[in-house]
């Protein structure tokens, strides 16, 4: 088998950790909005819009770690107002989510429009951490453990995420949110504000993903970059059903799928890009027929809480 | 917060000195009605102490404001003799109210453990093995069995509720709030239930347990406050429960409740025997995999003008057994015949349209849809039918004059027909149902508990309903899980359990130890 | 806002009713132009940001959209497609289904449509030739939604994901088709043969808007009487409003949720097959003007009125007409009108929440 080369499978793995590490981070965040009981379908807009302040700041000021905070910074804003509509005021929380996705698409278009459509600034990669003696090992070595500081944080969280909701009061609170936050109402802990700083950390978590694509992965931001990676993140998250090692493992296979056309490419096999677009899609539809109901939601996913509302 | 300065009242017969907790002079008020109206009440140790009333007659609002879900409008709550804010839940439970409510308020996806690690500082990790044995501890004082590592969503709802009583406690609490816990158990849970009540006050607890069923009242109260439109109308003092015969209470209790005088229709005998017509409804062999409980060997017939009663303990396959004959779920074998005809595996709307009607206990979840006007609710089985529409386009005065006269009919106290239906009360929401399912062609009606969380004025005019129905020739399947609601209204009662039909008995003298027996043989079959 | 006008006109009985009144009226209108207004001022706010003037631009915008016979006449023509889709998603929302696919079935209803259209023209009459179009279209969109009605109907999985989903992957296969299957071999861009012109559907009176316009309307209008005014619109919103009622009085769930799917699938592939008969001729490789998601703010902010829509759609397609123009002119790019529907939908949940809240303590 030619294909199956050196250089074929680095790419690939190295394409499946560059597509796949913003969804995970975006997974991980959906999840913890799901578990809480909100479905945030604006998670797109919070990943696009953390691409373009990540993007700016490293920019300007010349950091990619300021790059990657902004990045977090900017989702959290989006993450804010939809915590605002949706949590406090109980609006909508599907058509919300899809306004703020529009206003990000919008905004960050307009403003990529006003100040970079020019120059088309670029950034150079984000430098590598390597990890010695692991980053030696053959194959996996270059692969895992000669990674940016955001690969690693974000493989941390896989397991912190586990931690918190396996043995952590926080984990059986936010458990609570979403299926019975009267229950957690009763045993005095605010559900408003729980469900708020789930959608806070999750838009911090989406905007980094999203400043992680246009800083580390691509080096520019472009309008529309984030072109459905967050809504198959809600999938992910949801498939998932709680578990953040089945993020990962969920993460590295769209991840890797996107990054076909580039290693194929390399292995001198020619396949149109909009075709290895449909795949992670494709997928998405296949696993949905084959998993079909175990696709579970929390009980409230999706209710706004009223105290003493029945 | 507060040291448990309270002594423990070692027994029932003299109340300490003061209350517990105390409502003086509450007052709320909801849009357009006053829920509580200068309300006081004072909760002693060592007592259960029963708040009687009838829907809408403001328990719950007490509850809302004892639990600090609600805060009253004007007067306030003293707790061991000083005025007290209960801002929140949690305020509550810190100044020793725990509440169960009607509806449970445990997580069904976490375990019992964590349900009561629920509200721990975040960052920590819950003291699985410490709440575990303390769990099993209390448990044991109370002789009561829970697993704790088991998970909320696999115990029954009598189960649920004792894990609850058991958190409030574990919680410090000295006084617990049961609200309409009998509600949703069934009879033999509701005893131990009430025998769990006189353990609790039997170590100092004071309980306040909040019911409108009179017999319940009796049964287990120290002394019983009668709530009447969001007013405190009485209280009959633990000396004076325990100096009169239970009728005796009854009766007090009923003209507190209603101002009139008692007795008129709670209990009277069986209906008198009355010639029935011709078959109307013979099912045989009926089964039925669909639902939770599956549903075997069906044999049944109801004449026209006969009431056939269904009598079992809740949960054995009654739901089942309603909407196999009414078409909404399937049957695997078996036949039901409507007059002779065979139904086979006909819609809910050919059914309908032969004559078979079907009253859900289930009224807010799928009898009616709460956002929809009342005038919409009365033709949501028959969309379509003439004369309301005309080639599928609707007819807006013909569906105002049938909505009319069924308000008329039926004495629906709605704003309007075009009023959501979500807005009524539950008795007004049951006669929207009644007038849907006992008009026109109705031939067969089947009714599933129809007097489940009604009030006494509701319940004696929905069961005038069924007997009328009967009078007019029409056969009656009256699913019931209240004996003495089926002793008084039935021709001939069917028990079921566990999906089966034990047997049939007349009503007359000795049906009720005859059912009794039924439902306590079925093991041996 | 304030709380003085709660304090009630205390004698003149009349009055208070007529106040009553006039404030009810007040109320309504500042709830549903105040948040217009908002809209417009943060919009506003943000072009000067940006370094433009916006008196100018909406000027401009305004200008170009209403009051040039062009730009006017592109307005009503935009309108077209975008009330199929408006009442595709009336359908779908009121039957309590999101169909958030549209994108999908949109683009690739015009892709077949572009594909098959010219190539029969010589076959058929015009007219006949443009009916085959707009069937294409609709039975394409239809198909598109088979996959996630029938996992919803049979399954119960989410449809908000699975119609998203199927969304992209029909945008991707719109593309990968345009480039491989259906190039026009006679040009060296990539995209589909192009209808002439003549052949496409007419043109109203002297002006150069399409009869797509009416196709629309009509659409939007059917959609909204047969939602609110006949049985098959009763069945549709009692299984949206209670799934459970809906078995209980014995319609079939599984089969209205596909009928709704294939109805609002269609009417989102006629908008497509709209759009490419109409307006284009031809679909261009990449091109996906994503109407859709752009349209569902658009309807909730009608609340699902069919004639709501009516008003907020042609409000959306002179912003985007205009903005337009003004991105060739003044150089604000055309994604500002998507700022502003989305900024309009946050200040219409927001007003309606604070007018909630004034009535709940008007009322205590």
């Amino acid at each position: 088998m030619a294909l199956f080369t050196q250089g074929f499978i680095i790419t690939l793995l190295l394409g499946a950790i560059a597509a796949g590490i913003p969804l995970l981070l975006a997974g991980l965040g959906e999840q913890l909005s799901e578990k809480a009981g909100v479905l945030n379908i604006g998670l797109e807009g919070m990943m696009l819009f953390g691409a373009y302040t990540g993007f700016l700041v490293a920019w300007a000021s010349g950091s990619t770690a300021l790059g990657f905070a902004a990045g977090a910074g900017g989702g959290a804003v989006v993450a804010a107002l939809m915590a605002l509509l949706c949590v406090r005021l109980g609006l909508n929380q599907i058509v919300t989510g899809i306004a703020l996705t529009l206003a990000a698409q919008g905004l960050t278009a307009l403003l990529h429009f006003v100040q970079f459509s020019r120059t088309y600034p670029r950034l150079d990669g984000v430098e590598a951490l390597p990890i010695w003696p692991l980053s030696e090992i053959p194959f996996i070595g270059p692969v895992l453990f000669n990674n940016n500081a955001v690969f690693y944080l974000a493989v941390a969280l896989v397991a912190v995420f586990a931690w918190i909701y396996r043995m952590t009061h926080l984990g059986a609170a936010l458990q609570a949110a979403g299926d019975k936050p009267a229950a957690l109402d009763a045993a005095g802990v605010d559900v408003i504000r729980t469900r708020s700083m789930a959608v806070l950390v999750t838009g911090a978590l989406a905007g980094l993903g999203g400043a992680y694509m246009s800083i580390a992965v691509a080096g520019v931001f472009v309008p529309f970059m984030s072109h459905g990676n967050g809504f198959i993140a809600i999938v992910l998250a949801m498939l998932a059903r709680g578990r953040p090692l089945w993020v990962l493992g969920g993460a590295l296979l769209f991840g890797g799928s996107l990054s076909l056309t580039t290693a194929l490419q390399v292995a001198g096999v020619d396949v149109p890009t909009d075709v290895i677009q449909m795949l992670p899609f494709a997928m998405v539809m296949l696993v949905l027929l084959v998993a079909g109901r175990k696709a579970a939601l929390p009980q409230a996913l999706g209710e706004s809480f009223v105290r003493g509302a029945r | 917060m507060q040291a448990p300065s309270q002594a423990p009242a070692a027994s029932t017969t003299a109340p300490p000195g003061a209350p517990v907790v105390a409502l003086r002079g509450v007052t709320k008020r909801f849009p357009g009605v006053v829920a509580n109206d200068n309300v006081t009440i004072e909760i002693h140790a060592g007592e259960v102490h029963v708040l009687l009333g009838e829907n809408g007659a403001g328990k719950s609002t007490l509850v809302g404001m004892l639990s600090g879900l609600q805060q009253p409008d004007e007067g306030g709550i003293e707790v061991d003799g000083r005025p007290t804010l209960v801002g929140s839940p949690r305020q509550a439970l810190s100044i020793g109210i725990g509440t169960v409510f009607q509806h449970s308020m445990l997580v069904p996806s976490l375990s019992v453990i964590d349900n009561f690690a629920l509200g721990g500082a975040w960052w920590k990790t819950p003291d699985r093995k410490g709440i575990a044995a303390a769990i099993r501890e209390t448990a044991g004082r109370l002789g009561l069995r829970v697993d704790p590592h088991a998970l909320v969503s696999s115990l029954s709802l009598g189960e649920r509720q004792q894990v609850e009583i058991l958190r409030a406690l574990m919680r410090g609490s000295r006084c617990l709030i049961l609200d309409e816990a009998t509600a949703m158990l069934t009879p033999h849970e509701a005893v131990a239930l009430g025998e769990l009540m006189r353990r609790l006050v039997a170590q100092g607890i004071a309980v306040i347990f909040i019911t409108h069923k009179l017999n319940e009242a009796v049964a287990y109260g120290d002394r019983i406050s009668v709530l009447r439109l969001g007013r405190n109308v009485g209280e009959i003092a633990p000396e004076t429960l325990r100096a009169s015969s239970d009728a005796e209470n009854t009766e007090t209790i009923i003209s507190l409740m209603f101002g009139t005088a008692a007795g008129e229709g709670a209990v009277g005998g069986a209906r008198a025997a009355r010639s029935h017509g011709d078959v109307v409804l013979e099912v045989a062999g009926l089964c039925s995999d669909a639902g939770r409980v599956p549903v075997r060997d069906i044999d049944l017939t109801v004449r026209s003008g006969e009431i056939l009663g269904v009598a079992g303990i809740d949960g054995n396959g009654q739901k089942e057994l309603a909407e196999v004959l009414a078409g909404q779920m399937p049957r695997s074998s078996g036949s039901i015949r409507l007059m002779g005809q065979e139904l086979g595996d006909a819609t809910v709307g050919q059914r309908r349209a032969g004559g078979l009607r079907y009253v859900t206990d289930d009224r807010l979840g799928e009898g009616t849809v709460g956002t929809f006007p009342v005038a919409t609710n009365f033709l949501l089985k028959d969309i379509g039918a003439a004369p309301y529409w005309r080639r599928g386009i609707e007819r807006p005065e013909e569906i105002r004059r049938q909505a009319e006269t069924h308000v008329r009919d039926f004495d629906i106290r709605t704003p309007g027909t075009q009023t959501p239906v979500g807005k009524l009360s539950g008795g007004n929401i049951q006669k929207v149902l009644l007038a849907r399912e006992m008009t026109g062609s109705a031939e067969v009606v089947i009714f599933a508990k129809p007097t489940y969380g009604l009030d006494v004025n509701n319940i004696r005019a929905t069961r005038k309903r069924i007997v009328e129905a009967a009078d007019a020739g029409k056969a009656v399947v009256l699913i019931s899980t209240d004996l003495d609601e089926l002793l008084e209204l039935s021709d001939r009662i069917a028990v079921i359990d566990r999906g089966r039909i034990r047997g049939t008995v007349v009503n007359g003298e000795g049906a009720r130890d005859a059912i009794g027996r039924l439902m306590s043989a079925g093991d041996e079959q | 806002m304030t709380d003085e006008q709660t304090i009630p006109a205390a004698g003149a009985g009349g009055r208070a009713a007529a106040n009553a009144g006039l404030q009810a009226s007040l109320r309504v209108l500042a709830v549903s132009v105040g948040p217009l207004v908002a809209a417009l001022v943060l919009g506003g706010l943000l072009l000067l940001a940006m370094g433009f003037n916006p008196f100018s631009y909406y000027g401009y915008v305004i200008q170009r959209a209403l009051f040039s016979p062009s730009g006017f006449e592109a307005t009503l023509t935009r309108m077209g497609p975008l009330l199929l889709i408006a009442a595709s998603l009336i359908v779908a929302f009121r039957a309590g289904l999101w169909n958030l696919g549209g994108d999908g079935q949109y683009l690739l209803a015009a892709v077949f449509v572009a594909a098959t259209v010219p190539l029969t023209l010589g076959v058929l009459p015009v007219w006949a030739n443009l009916l085959l179009g707009l069937l294409i279209g609709a039975a394409v969109g239809a198909l598109w939604s088979l996959l996630p009605a029938l996992l919803k109907a049979w399954q119960g999985i989410n449809e908000i994901i699975t119609t998203l989903m199927m969304s992209f992957l029909g945008v991707s296969l719109a593309n990968v088709l345009v480039k491989l299957a259906f190039l026009d071999p006679g040009t060296t861009t990539p995209q589909t043969r192009t209808l002439p012109v003549e052949a496409r559907l007419p043109r109203l009176f002297d002006s150069s808007v399409s009869s797509g316009l009416l196709i629309g309307l009509a659409a939007v209008i059917v959609v909204h009487l047969v939602m609110t005014r006949t049985a098959f619109g009763m069945r549709l919103r009692l299984v949206g409003a209670n799934p459970r009622a809906a078995v209980h009085a014995g319609l079939s769930v599984p089969a209205l949720t596909i009928a709704v799917f294939a109805i609002s699938a269609a009417l989102a592939g006629l908008s497509g097959a709209v759009d490419i008969l109409g307006t284009h001729g031809n679909v261009r490789a990449d091109w996906n003007p994503a109407y859709s998601l752009t349209v569902v703010p658009l309807v909730f902010l009608a609340r699902l009125n069919g004639f709501g829509s009516i008003a907020y759609v042609f409000l959306f397609s002179a912003l985007t007409i205009g903005g337009e123009s003004a991105a060739r002119r003044i150089g604000v790019p055309s994604f500002f009108s998507l700022v502003i529907v989305a900024i309009l939908l946050i200040m219409l949940g927001l007003a309606e929440y604070l007018d909630k809240r004034h009535q709940e303590r008007a009322r205590r």
